[in-house]
């Protein structure tokens, strides 16, 4: 079982940190929340199974100057290397236990096929998961539930670790079909994407989870969405205002989006927030030939510039 | 004044101090015909233009918005309109993307000296607009 060898592997880094962030289980079967521990012998508590969803990575800038221990799945590994690019992390202050993971489960996914029932137990057994509530059980495979990021993932393995619980695994998915979906959807015509995302965007309730949950978002209590100098965006609950907010979050996570699909996960209201940042990824790719959250010496892409730009070609009226 | 059509639109320039400013300026001062559609803003740089000026504005009424600076490699600063070159491509591929037109936000180069191609820039840019017509058309017969 790897929770044991996680756990043996916690045990290990303790003298030298001051913290380990990782997994325990929620108020049910079904959810996982994080878990702090300080000292050794609180390591019983940990688990490690597809239920483990969230981005442990993102507490790390807010512990800076601690040393600390983070357990990491191969998305979430993205995260401290593109924290390492921007010098928010001190990476000798880090130390980081990597799992390769063959997948997660999306709870709402879960709760969606079971009903909406209150969950009772949950069992995993090799790719499938078993869920039993009030109304029965149910088994559902994990690659049916697992959320979109999943599908294409190209990083299995940590792409940076101290320690690797478990054998390293190759990604099997190819990795032209990442932005598959962005290019499917720019197939629509103009009116249809603005249908689309009025829709979509109409359903927020601007409650900024999204935000909250996102690694990447570092500015926290100084956002710009909250700030009433300078004053970008009302409180207003209009359509106008709900895409602004979107496209700040966009905007300002150009080029630094390490696609852990936090955002997404947090919605209350199921928007489908991480497209347009995957938009923008797909064209750093193209421009930039840049892939945030892969190499810790690559410096973000608007953080720097080129004198020629070779993909960027000047635009004609 | 208005040689394009007689409905005004509203454009939102926002050109550098260092280069475009002055190449409208120049523009002015040899009386070139320009459409008045344009309200310009001057800004320090083209790098000190945020994306999201332009969204905002597109968003809150502008039916257009023009973005120019110094040629690159021209720069009062030296670098920042290296730096506004990436940004504003990043948003020309990502309004498209969520149902803005893209012709609807151009971003140029225009020096001081260059008062007949900034003339050019914003009368084309105008008929472009004018082309695609208001963008808060439904909104404003609502109103």
């Amino acid at each position: 079982m790897s929770t044991e060898k996680l756990k043996e592997t916690i045990q290990k880094v303790f003298p030298d940190v001051e913290c380990v962030i990782c997994w325990q289980e929620g108020f049910d079967k079904l959810h996982t929340t994080p878990l702090f521990i300080t000292t050794p012998d609180q390591t019983e508590k940990v688990v490690w199974n597809p239920l483990c969803v969230q981005n442990l990575a993102a507490y790390l800038p807010s512990m800076k100057g601690k040393k600390v221990a983070v357990v990491v799945k191969g998305c979430d590994s993205r995260t401290i290397v593109q924290f390492m690019q921007e010098g928010l992390i001190d990476r000798n202050n880090v130390v980081v236990i990597g799992i390769p993971c063959r997948g997660v489960v999306s709870v709402k996914k879960v709760l969606a096929a079971t009903g909406q029932q209150p969950i009772e137990d949950v069992k995993l057994s090799d790719g499938n998961i078993i869920v039993k509530t009030l109304k029965g059980e149910k088994t559902l495979a994990i690659a049916d539930v697992s959320p979109g990021k999943c599908k294409t993932c190209q990083y299995p393995t940590p792409v940076i670790y101290d320690f690797l619980v478990g054998e390293p695994i190759e990604s099997d998915k190819p990795a032209e079909s990442v932005y598959d979906d962005v290019r499917e959807f720019e197939k629509l015509s103009l009116a249809e994407r603005k249908a689309y995302f009025e829709k979509e965007f109409g359903k927020c309730i601007r409650c900024y989870a999204c935000r909250n949950a996102c690694p990447m978002c570092v500015c926290q209590d100084s956002c710009i969405a909250e700030t009433r100098d300078p004053h970008w965006i009302t409180q207003k609950m209009t359509p106008e205002e709900k895409m602004m907010f979107h496209m700040i979050h966009s905007v300002h996570l150009a080029g630094r989006c390490v696609e852990c699909g936090e955002c997404e996960r947090v919605c209350p209201m199921d928007i489908p927030v991480a497209k347009l940042k995957k938009k923008i990824n797909s064209a750093m790719k193209e421009l930039f030939d840049y892939v945030p959250g892969v190499n810790p010496e690559d410096k973000p892409p608007m953080y720097t510039f080129n004198v020629d730009e070779v993909k960027i070609k000047e635009h004609k009226l | 004044m208005s040689d394009v059509a007689p409905k005004e639109l509203r454009i939102v320039g926002f050109l550098c101090n260092w280069c475009s400013y002055g190449g409208a300026d120049t523009a002015g001062v040899s009386r070139f015909r320009q459409p008045t559609d344009l309200r310009v803003i001057r800004v320090p740089c083209s790098g000190r233009v945020d994306p999201l000026f332009v969204v905002r504005a597109l968003l809150t009424g502008a039916d257009g918005v023009l973005v120019s600076g110094c040629h690159p490699r021209d720069c009062h600063y030296s670098d920042g309109n290296f730096y506004a070159r990436r940004r504003l491509e990043m948003l020309k591929q990502l309004l498209p993307f969520v149902g803005i037109d893209e012709r609807r936000f151009h971003y140029t180069w225009v020096s001081a000296s260059e008062g007949q191609k900034w003339q050019q820039v914003v009368t084309n840019f105008t008929k472009q607009i004018h082309e695609l017509g208001p963008l808060h058309e439904k909104k404003e017969k609502a109103v």
